[in-house]
Protein backbone atom coordinates (compact mmCIF):
# COMPACT_ATOMS: atom_id res chain seq x y z
CA UNK A 1 0.00 0.00 0.00
CA UNK A 2 1.43 3.24 -1.04
CA UNK A 3 0.86 6.37 0.96
CA UNK A 4 0.92 10.07 -0.45
CA UNK A 5 4.34 10.98 1.06
CA UNK A 6 6.24 7.84 -0.74
CA UNK A 7 6.21 5.80 2.61
CA UNK A 8 5.66 1.88 1.93
CA UNK A 9 2.98 0.47 4.52
CA UNK A 10 2.74 -3.16 4.10
CA UNK A 11 -0.83 -4.60 3.87
CA UNK A 12 -1.73 -6.16 7.14
CA UNK A 13 -3.49 -9.86 7.02
CA UNK A 14 -6.79 -10.78 8.16
CA UNK A 15 -5.19 -12.19 11.48
CA UNK A 16 -2.95 -8.98 11.47
CA UNK A 17 -5.80 -6.61 10.89
CA UNK A 18 -7.69 -8.37 13.98
CA UNK A 19 -4.97 -8.16 15.72
CA UNK A 20 -4.48 -4.53 15.61
CA UNK A 21 -8.25 -3.61 16.65
CA UNK A 22 -7.42 -5.83 19.60
CA UNK A 23 -4.21 -3.79 20.73
CA UNK A 24 -5.42 -0.55 20.04
CA UNK A 25 -8.77 -1.58 22.05
CA UNK A 26 -6.34 -2.90 24.66
CA UNK A 27 -3.83 0.13 24.52
CA UNK A 28 -6.62 2.95 24.77
CA UNK A 29 -8.17 0.95 27.56
CA UNK A 30 -4.85 0.97 29.54
CA UNK A 31 -4.41 4.94 28.75
CA UNK A 32 -7.75 5.32 30.35
CA UNK A 33 -6.75 3.48 33.42
CA UNK A 34 -4.39 6.12 34.19
CA UNK A 35 -5.71 9.15 32.63
CA UNK A 36 -9.88 8.80 33.85
CA UNK A 37 -10.77 11.38 36.30
CA UNK A 38 -12.99 9.10 38.12
CA UNK A 39 -11.71 6.25 39.87
CA UNK A 40 -14.49 3.38 39.01
CA UNK A 41 -14.24 4.54 35.57
CA UNK A 42 -10.44 3.71 36.03
CA UNK A 43 -11.35 0.28 37.46
CA UNK A 44 -13.80 -0.39 34.04
CA UNK A 45 -11.05 0.38 31.86
CA UNK A 46 -8.48 -1.41 33.59
CA UNK A 47 -11.37 -4.68 33.40
CA UNK A 48 -11.57 -3.58 29.66
CA UNK A 49 -7.97 -3.62 29.70
CA UNK A 50 -7.94 -6.87 31.11
CA UNK A 51 -10.29 -8.45 28.30
CA UNK A 52 -7.91 -7.19 25.72
CA UNK A 53 -4.67 -8.69 26.95
CA UNK A 54 -7.18 -11.86 27.22
CA UNK A 55 -7.73 -11.53 23.36
CA UNK A 56 -3.72 -11.53 23.18
CA UNK A 57 -3.44 -14.40 24.85
CA UNK A 58 -5.59 -15.83 22.07
CA UNK A 59 -3.65 -14.90 19.46
CA UNK A 60 -0.64 -16.40 21.35
CA UNK A 61 -2.40 -19.72 21.02
CA UNK A 62 -2.46 -19.41 24.87
CA UNK A 63 -6.37 -20.28 25.43
CA UNK A 64 -5.20 -21.67 29.12
CA UNK A 65 -3.98 -18.18 30.08
CA UNK A 66 -7.21 -16.40 28.71
CA UNK A 67 -9.53 -18.56 30.19
CA UNK A 68 -7.37 -17.72 33.79
CA UNK A 69 -6.55 -14.23 32.79
CA UNK A 70 -10.73 -13.93 32.55
CA UNK A 71 -11.40 -15.91 35.78
CA UNK A 72 -8.83 -14.44 37.67
CA UNK A 73 -8.12 -10.98 36.58
CA UNK A 74 -11.73 -9.73 35.78
CA UNK A 75 -13.27 -12.07 37.94
CA UNK A 76 -11.34 -11.47 41.12
CA UNK A 77 -8.75 -9.05 40.93
CA UNK A 78 -11.45 -5.78 39.03
CA UNK A 79 -13.58 -6.92 41.23
CA UNK A 80 -11.89 -6.56 44.38
CA UNK A 81 -10.95 -3.34 42.91
CA UNK A 82 -14.35 -1.99 42.83
CA UNK A 83 -15.03 -3.13 46.01
CA UNK A 84 -12.10 -1.07 47.84
CA UNK A 85 -13.16 1.51 45.63
CA UNK A 86 -16.87 1.62 46.84
CA UNK A 87 -15.71 0.96 50.80
CA UNK A 88 -13.16 3.85 51.16
CA UNK A 89 -15.05 6.61 48.97
CA UNK A 90 -12.35 7.10 47.58
CA UNK A 91 -13.70 9.34 44.51
CA UNK A 92 -11.93 12.24 45.18
CA UNK A 93 -15.14 14.43 44.10
CA UNK A 94 -13.72 18.36 43.49
CA UNK A 95 -10.33 17.71 44.67
CA UNK A 96 -8.45 20.15 43.05
CA UNK A 97 -5.82 17.31 41.49
CA UNK A 98 -5.89 13.49 41.03
CA UNK A 99 -2.37 13.93 40.50
CA UNK A 100 0.69 14.08 43.17
CA UNK A 101 3.65 16.63 42.80
CA UNK A 102 6.04 14.46 41.04
CA UNK A 103 3.38 13.57 38.13
CA UNK A 104 5.50 16.08 35.96
CA UNK A 105 8.62 13.94 36.16
CA UNK A 106 6.58 10.82 36.17
CA UNK A 107 5.03 11.58 32.75
CA UNK A 108 8.76 12.17 31.13
CA UNK A 109 10.20 9.57 32.48
CA UNK A 110 7.16 7.02 31.29
CA UNK A 111 7.09 8.61 27.70
CA UNK A 112 10.59 8.23 27.66
CA UNK A 113 11.29 4.77 29.07
CA UNK A 114 8.59 3.95 26.40
CA UNK A 115 10.20 5.46 23.64
CA UNK A 116 13.15 3.30 25.09
CA UNK A 117 11.50 -0.14 24.81
CA UNK A 118 9.77 0.79 21.41
CA UNK A 119 13.16 1.72 19.78
CA UNK A 120 14.73 -1.36 21.40
CA UNK A 121 11.84 -3.78 20.02
CA UNK A 122 11.60 -2.54 16.53
CA UNK A 123 15.98 -2.56 16.32
CA UNK A 124 15.83 -5.90 17.67
CA UNK A 125 16.15 -8.48 14.88
CA UNK A 126 13.36 -11.05 16.25
CA UNK A 127 12.50 -14.17 14.29
CA UNK A 128 9.83 -13.44 12.01
CA UNK A 129 7.43 -16.24 13.17
CA UNK A 130 6.88 -18.94 15.77
CA UNK A 131 7.37 -22.51 15.03
CA UNK A 132 3.78 -23.65 15.03
CA UNK A 133 1.47 -24.60 17.68
CA UNK A 134 -1.14 -26.93 18.21
CA UNK A 135 -3.39 -25.47 20.61
CA UNK A 136 -5.33 -27.85 21.56
CA UNK A 137 -6.23 -30.41 24.92
CA UNK A 138 -3.00 -31.73 24.91
CA UNK A 139 -0.72 -28.72 25.26
CA UNK A 140 -3.12 -27.59 28.29
CA UNK A 141 -2.22 -31.15 29.71
CA UNK A 142 1.29 -30.73 29.16
CA UNK A 143 1.10 -27.75 31.03
CA UNK A 144 -0.55 -29.59 33.96
CA UNK A 145 1.74 -31.64 34.09
CA UNK A 146 4.87 -29.06 34.02
CA UNK A 147 2.91 -28.02 37.24
CA UNK A 148 3.42 -30.96 38.89
CA UNK A 149 6.58 -32.36 37.25
CA UNK A 150 9.39 -29.82 36.88
CA UNK A 151 7.96 -26.43 38.77
CA UNK A 152 5.86 -28.85 41.53
CA UNK A 153 8.42 -27.09 44.32
CA UNK A 154 7.37 -23.46 42.70
CA UNK A 155 3.57 -24.65 42.60
CA UNK A 156 3.30 -25.58 46.04
CA UNK A 157 5.09 -22.37 47.06
CA UNK A 158 2.65 -20.62 45.47
CA UNK A 159 -0.17 -22.20 46.60
CA UNK A 160 1.20 -21.68 50.22
CA UNK A 161 1.74 -18.11 49.20
CA UNK A 162 -2.35 -17.25 48.24
CA UNK A 163 -3.19 -18.88 51.17
CA UNK A 164 -0.92 -16.97 53.27
CA UNK A 165 -2.01 -13.71 51.56
CA UNK A 166 -5.54 -14.37 52.00
CA UNK A 167 -5.32 -15.44 55.61
CA UNK A 168 -2.96 -11.64 55.99
CA UNK A 169 -5.90 -10.01 54.10
CA UNK A 170 -8.69 -10.83 55.96
CA UNK A 171 -6.14 -10.39 59.83
CA UNK A 172 -5.17 -7.16 58.13
CA UNK A 173 -8.91 -5.95 57.04
CA UNK A 174 -11.39 -6.89 59.81
CA UNK A 175 -12.90 -4.75 62.09
CA UNK A 176 -11.09 -4.25 65.65
CA UNK B 1 1.25 -14.61 11.75
CA UNK B 2 1.40 -11.39 13.80
CA UNK B 3 5.16 -10.55 14.30
CA UNK B 4 6.93 -10.88 17.48
CA UNK B 5 7.47 -7.01 17.67
CA UNK B 6 4.01 -5.98 17.72
CA UNK B 7 3.23 -7.89 20.96
CA UNK B 8 5.98 -6.24 22.13
CA UNK B 9 6.06 -2.83 21.34
CA UNK B 10 1.71 -3.19 22.92
CA UNK B 11 3.03 -4.47 26.07
CA UNK B 12 5.79 -1.66 26.17
CA UNK B 13 2.95 0.71 25.94
CA UNK B 14 0.93 -0.81 28.55
CA UNK B 15 3.91 -1.10 30.96
CA UNK B 16 4.68 2.51 30.52
CA UNK B 17 0.65 3.36 30.94
CA UNK B 18 0.97 1.72 34.40
CA UNK B 19 4.60 3.45 35.44
CA UNK B 20 2.98 6.14 34.50
CA UNK B 21 -0.23 5.13 36.55
CA UNK B 22 2.27 4.03 39.98
CA UNK B 23 4.28 7.01 39.92
CA UNK B 24 1.69 9.84 39.24
CA UNK B 25 -0.91 9.27 40.43
CA UNK B 26 -2.49 10.03 44.31
CA UNK B 27 -4.91 7.68 44.71
CA UNK B 28 -3.34 4.08 46.33
CA UNK B 29 -6.09 2.05 44.66
CA UNK B 30 -5.04 4.00 41.43
CA UNK B 31 -1.39 3.43 41.86
CA UNK B 32 -2.31 0.01 42.58
CA UNK B 33 -3.99 -0.33 38.91
CA UNK B 34 -1.03 0.51 37.22
CA UNK B 35 0.73 -1.86 39.27
CA UNK B 36 -1.66 -4.47 37.14
CA UNK B 37 -1.18 -3.10 34.20
CA UNK B 38 2.64 -3.25 34.21
CA UNK B 39 2.26 -6.99 35.34
CA UNK B 40 0.15 -7.84 32.34
CA UNK B 41 2.36 -6.01 30.31
CA UNK B 42 5.14 -8.56 31.55
CA UNK B 43 2.87 -11.71 31.13
CA UNK B 44 2.23 -10.48 27.29
CA UNK B 45 5.97 -10.24 26.79
CA UNK B 46 6.73 -13.65 28.57
CA UNK B 47 3.65 -15.74 26.75
CA UNK B 48 5.09 -13.92 23.45
CA UNK B 49 8.57 -15.05 23.83
CA UNK B 50 7.24 -18.57 24.58
CA UNK B 51 5.00 -18.67 21.27
CA UNK B 52 8.25 -17.20 19.18
CA UNK B 53 10.73 -19.23 20.97
CA UNK B 54 12.40 -22.63 20.57
CA UNK B 55 10.04 -25.99 20.21
CA UNK B 56 6.80 -24.08 22.01
CA UNK B 57 5.25 -27.18 21.98
CA UNK B 58 8.07 -29.13 24.16
CA UNK B 59 9.02 -26.00 26.43
CA UNK B 60 5.84 -24.53 28.12
CA UNK B 61 8.13 -22.62 30.80
CA UNK B 62 6.74 -19.06 29.02
CA UNK B 63 3.47 -19.96 30.05
CA UNK B 64 4.19 -21.91 33.35
CA UNK B 65 5.68 -18.06 34.44
CA UNK B 66 2.78 -15.96 32.96
CA UNK B 67 0.65 -18.49 35.84
CA UNK B 68 2.82 -17.74 38.29
CA UNK B 69 2.48 -14.09 37.63
CA UNK B 70 -1.22 -14.69 37.65
CA UNK B 71 -1.18 -16.06 40.95
CA UNK B 72 1.10 -13.62 42.24
CA UNK B 73 -0.69 -11.00 41.01
CA UNK B 74 -3.71 -12.26 43.02
CA UNK B 75 -1.74 -12.58 45.91
CA UNK B 76 -0.52 -8.87 45.79
CA UNK B 77 -4.12 -7.27 45.25
CA UNK B 78 -5.88 -9.13 47.82
CA UNK B 79 -3.00 -8.11 50.02
CA UNK B 80 -2.76 -4.30 48.64
CA UNK B 81 -6.78 -3.71 49.08
CA UNK B 82 -7.04 -5.09 52.52
CA UNK B 83 -3.70 -2.32 53.08
CA UNK B 84 -5.74 0.43 52.16
CA UNK B 85 -8.97 -0.64 53.95
CA UNK B 86 -7.12 -0.36 57.20
CA UNK B 87 -5.25 2.46 56.35
CA UNK B 88 -8.40 4.14 54.99
CA UNK B 89 -9.79 2.89 58.62
CA UNK B 90 -7.28 4.46 60.97
CA UNK B 91 -6.78 7.81 58.73
CA UNK B 92 -10.03 8.36 56.47
CA UNK B 93 -8.10 8.89 53.71
CA UNK B 94 -6.23 7.07 51.01
CA UNK B 95 -4.08 10.11 49.81
CA UNK B 96 -0.93 8.72 49.37
CA UNK B 97 0.57 12.24 49.94
CA UNK B 98 -1.13 12.60 53.38
CA UNK B 99 0.33 9.38 54.25
CA UNK B 100 3.10 10.18 56.17
CA UNK B 101 3.33 8.96 59.94
CA UNK B 102 6.55 7.17 58.87
CA UNK B 103 8.21 10.35 57.61
CA UNK B 104 10.73 11.45 60.48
Amino acid sequence: MQLPLGIEVPIPTFEQFVFLQVALLTAVAGLAVVTSRNLFHSALALTLTFFGVAGVYVFLEAEFLAISQILVYIGAIAMLIAFAIMLTRSMMYGRTSLLNHQWGKSSLFAFLFFIGLLAFARATPWPEAGEPVIADEALISALGKEFVTTYVIAFEVLGLLLLLALVGAVMLARDR
Amino acid sequence: MVPLSWYLMLAAFLFSCGLYGALARRNAIAMLMGIELMLNAANINLVAFWRHGVGPMEDLTGQVFAVFIIGLAAAEAAVGLALIIAVYRERRTIDVEELDILAG
